[in-house]
């Protein structure tokens, strides 16, 4: 199939960017979007053209490195799939494409579709840890978690970081990736220890990069990992408790 | 040539005793003392990420490199199955002994037995410590940790979080890293790439990184240096690895004297989706925990063109329970690869382009009904389908071997120190655990084994040496001139202005090494690979294209020095493959075989550790060999049948 591709291209953080056109012929139905823009990069090359900067890595949906806004959407069409997983099969010949970096004033531009995430970094940092120096811990089997509190816990560990939820949300609000960190480690009793100091911390940063809930629903709709808003609920309540608890008496729940 | 002599430094005494004893006989170095030490840890995967935390802990004053943009993206990431550890909590007769014995006879007898008996004891401690951290690893009802069976055992012993243990693994280390960075015991820098490893008088003082944002050359001094990068497997272009997985810091730590060991021992993963067309980047792994469930075959007859459906049971051919009755399709990796590719030359494989082979859950839905095995394997299922547009519900999968993982890489002594003092290598960087042949799950364990408990403990053995000594400072000349050659290879690569791009160089490249030093070797195809790698590599020097500018981000240059590397370590892969004239476990040369195709040892001549020193660009390496010695596991031929 050809595709007309409408391209963001932006030589720096301080370019004001635009976007560029560029025809993708000869696309197979198999490749995955990247590919497709590898294609274009090579085409770009052979021609004496700069290519088009962007992130990826795994290429297998996992690491969170690509991310682009595909039509308007982040990560493309196709639900819970991270853009290096999209396929071309998703479009029809002859289709116009604009493909553009994440928007989000915490995610600034770097170059072309490139995007610094580094806030989410910040995030974690803050109190996305379970306390536990490398060194002597007890048995693993000593704790007992019950299955479906492991299950729900692992539901939200399995978030990427891609930051497609920011991208998506008209607030650019990180709520999701927050409330999923927050939900894998409160859930479990080894994150009890920690857990409204944490909230408060994690949540309170968040709020220094990032803009503020308003609950559209669109950050899971787009994220490719499918993680659901309920976990922003569990946060909201967290975040209430922390605020109200006596910590030194923490012991009572 | 040069006066270079291997000591592993294995402790004497019992195997089983010989990690505790060397933990006391060691040097220590007292809390107040290590906040005066620097230790540069390039890398954040398993082992980088693990390694750095704990250095951090212990009170030592880290600063961290990776060229991600997080060190949450390490490719540590995307491992799917699980990791070892040699609880027992099956009670089916697993103990360190026998992680031990199977990962030594895994390895065909080719890896070291002291390191490979305090890997299987540290694994104990390994899943205590992610469980500390809250990995949400996979229970039972009653609230207890599960386990599942991988290749090349017969005991449950992997652990493991849904299809992503990899990632719950490395977000553990990630955030206790992380931690260490809110406390400032760790100086983590991102977008930062190693192009070269600085030594002087013959000790590692420290590396010369480039800023991947803004182009900037810097330098970097520390007392000790951590090469925690990773394996090569992208060598082949088309593999498992990440896009970005490259072999530029193990590389360039060895064209400064690092010598590198079994380039050759490459592991071929079975359970990989064929490609499926030229253009394709890179290849996606399916894990080898689909081996429990799946059922392998092709069809018996050649050129069979039916859909699965219509071949009868009585025209198939489950080839690895054919030929290994008592394994079956949970067969090594490289046992499994090789059959595989076997019945795909034969003519017998599947799929538009008939490279690959079935694996089959219809068995296993009918035995177990779909919720079980989509409980088990719907990720993967759901990761394949959006690969193929096939559901592996209704269809068989179709499977092939891709490169996936690395054993060889910088040679280590007993305390993952190369032999350049104060240079140590960890996790698949270095090649010390897995002999020819990696057992599934293992590489999880061996680089937070490396990260969390080796590396912090025989690093102030090296260090308190060093107290009150000053350590060399970036104002040293050896610095400058380091940063100078690396300053004058980015130009150099920009005004070539050729008319290929790197990729180009890079897929070729991949062509060769695969072709010729890929599943099966033989010595003529690694002659030719001996004279066309270089004559490739002269064409890529003189007519790549880098466009754009050094200072700032350029893909296009990041790239032209990895594959730049790529090639002086393909021509050094097919030397080390062509020098060893046996076969052993994922080196399988086509000349050394049984009657009945299995990979024939040959430990009278090759029962050594084949480690490489660079003679300089154009020059034959020098090869120098560290015997290996069995005193516990007696070497046999390895038999799954």
């Amino acid at each position: 199939m050809n595709l007309t591709l409408k391209v963001w291209r932006q030589s720096g953080p301080t370019d004001s960017g635009h976007f560029e056109t560029y025809e993708a012929t000869d696309v197979k139905d198999e490749m995955s979007f990247l590919e497709m823009l590898d294609l274009v990069n090579e085409n770009l090359i052979d021609s004496g053209h700069e290519p088009i900067t962007f992130d990826s890595d795994c290429r297998e949906g996992i690491c969170g490195t690509c991310g682009l806004m595909i039509n308007g959407q982040a990560h493309g069409p196709q639900k819970g799939t991270a853009t290096c997983q999209l396929h071309m099969r998703k479009f029809h010949d002859g289709e116009t494409v604009t493909i553009e970096p994440w928007r989000a004033a915490a995610f600034p531009i770097v170059k072309d579709l490139m995007v610094d995430r580094s806030a989410f970094d910040a995030i974690i940092e803050s109190g996305g840890f379970i306390t536990s120096d490398t060194g002597g811990p007890r048995d693993a089997n000593e704790i007992l978690i019950p299955k479906a509190a492991a299950d729900t816990a692992m539901d939200a560990a399995a978030c990427i970081g891609c930051g497609a939820c920011v991208a998506a949300c008209p607030n650019g609000a990180a709520q999701l990736f927050t409330s999923a960190k927050l939900a894998h480690l409160n859930l479990l009793p080894q994150g009890q220890v920690e857990r409204w100091k944490r909230t408060e911390d994690m949540v309170e940063t968040m709020e220094m990069f990032f803009g503020s809930c308003t609950n559209y629903g669109e950050c899971q709709e787009a994220c490719p990992k499918e993680i659901p808003i309920d976990f922003i609920a569990m946060m909201n309540r967290d975040f209430l408790k922390s605020k109200i608890k006596n910590r030194k008496l923490q012991g009572q729940r | 040539m040069s006066t270079i002599t291997l000591d592993s430094k294995i402790p004497s005494g019992p195997v089983e005793e010989r990690w505790e004893n060397h933990k006391f006989n060691m040097k220590l170095v007292n809390p107040a003392n290590k906040r005066k030490f620097t230790v540069l840890v390039v890398g954040t995967g398993l082992a980088g990420a693990a390694a750095a935390a704990t250095l951090a802990e212990l009170g030592y004053h880290v600063k961290c490199f990776t060229f991600h943009d997080s060190p949450r993206r390490a490719h540590s990431i995307a491992a799917q199955g699980g990791i070892n550890a040699a609880k027992n909590y099956k009670n089916d007769g697993d103990s360190v002994k026998r992680l031990f014995y199977d990962t030594v006879k895994g390895g065909d007898f080719r890896s070291r037995e002291s390191n490979v008996h305090r890997l299987a004891e540290v694994s104990v401690n390994i899943i205590d410590q992610c469980v500390a951290q809250g990995v949400p690893f996979a229970r039972e009802y009653g609230g207890l940790l599960d386990n599942r069976s991988f290749g090349g055992s017969q005991v449950s012993r992997t652990f493991y979080a849904r299809g992503q243990t990899g990632q719950q693994l490395l977000l553990g280390a990630y955030q206790a890293l992380m931690q260490q960075v809110s406390l400032g015991r760790v100086e983590l820098h991102t977008k930062t790439e190693l192009l070269d490893v600085v030594t002087k008088d013959g000790v590692a003082a420290g590396i010369v990184t480039r800023d991947l944002i803004t182009g900037d050359i810097q330098s970097w001094a520390g007392h000790a240096t951590l090469l925690c990068t990773g394996g090569y497997g992208n060598a082949f272009y088309l593999s498992t690895n990440a896009m970005n997985s490259n072999v530029t810091a193990a590389w360039r730590a060895h064209k400064k004297g690092a010598l590198f060991a079994n380039p050759c021992y490459t592991q071929i993963h079975p359970t990989c989706i064929p490609a499926s067309d030229e253009f394709q980047s890179k290849l996606t792994l399916m894990s080898e925990s689909l081996r429990n469930d799946g059922r392998i075959w092709v069809p018996k007859q050649f050129d069979d063109n039916r859909a699965p459906e219509n071949i009868p049971e009585a025209d198939r051919d489950y080839f690895l329970e054919r030929k290994y009755p008592s394994f079956g399709n949970l067969a090594p990796r490289d046992i499994a690869s090789r059959s595989a590719k076997q019945v795909v030359d034969e003519g017998r494989g599947v799929g538009p382009i008939k490279n690959g082979v079935y694996l089959d859950f219809a068995e296993s839905i009918g035995r177990l009904g779909e919720n079980v095995v989509f409980e088990r394997y719907g990720n993967l299922f759901d990761m394949y389908e959006r690969i193929t547009d096939e559901n592996p519900m209704k269809m068989p999968m179709r499977i092939y071997p891709a490169s996936h993982y690395t054993m060889g890489g910088l040679w280590v002594d007993y305390n993952l120190m190369t032999n350049i003092p104060g240079l140590y290598a960890l996790g698949e960087a270095n090649f010390s655990d897995h002999g020819a042949n990696r057992l599934g799950a293992s590489a999880l364990m061996q680089g937070l084994a490396d990260g969390y408990f080796v590396a912090p403990n025989t690093i102030g053995d090296y260090l308190a040496g060093l107290l009150g000594k000053t350590p060399v400072g970036t104002d040293d000349p050896a610095f400058a001139t380091s940063v100078a050659a690396v300053q004058d290879d980015m130009r150099r690569w920009i005004s070539v202005g050729g008319t290929k791009s790197p990729e180009y160089y890079h897929r070729e490249l991949g062509k060769l090494v695969w072709d010729y030093c890929g599943m099966a070797r033989d010595k003529n195809g690694l002659e030719k690979a001996l004279s066309e790698i270089p004559a490739l590599r002269e064409e890529f020097e003189s007519n790549v294209r880098v466009l754009g500018d050094p200072d700032g981000v350029n893909q296009s240059l990041e790239k032209v020095g990895r594959v730049a590397d790529f090639f002086e370590l393909g021509e050094l892969m097919c030397r080390d493959a062509l020098m060893r004239e046996e076969s052993c476990g994922g080196h399988f040369r086509v000349e050394h075989q049984t009657e009945d195709g299995e990979a024939k040892r040959d430990d009278e001549n090759f029962s050594f550790v084949g480690a490489w020193e660079w003679e300089g660009k154009g020059s034959t390496p020098t090869l120098h060999k560290e015997p290996l010695v069995f005193e516990t596991v007696k070497p046999v031929v390895r038999s799954y049948k």
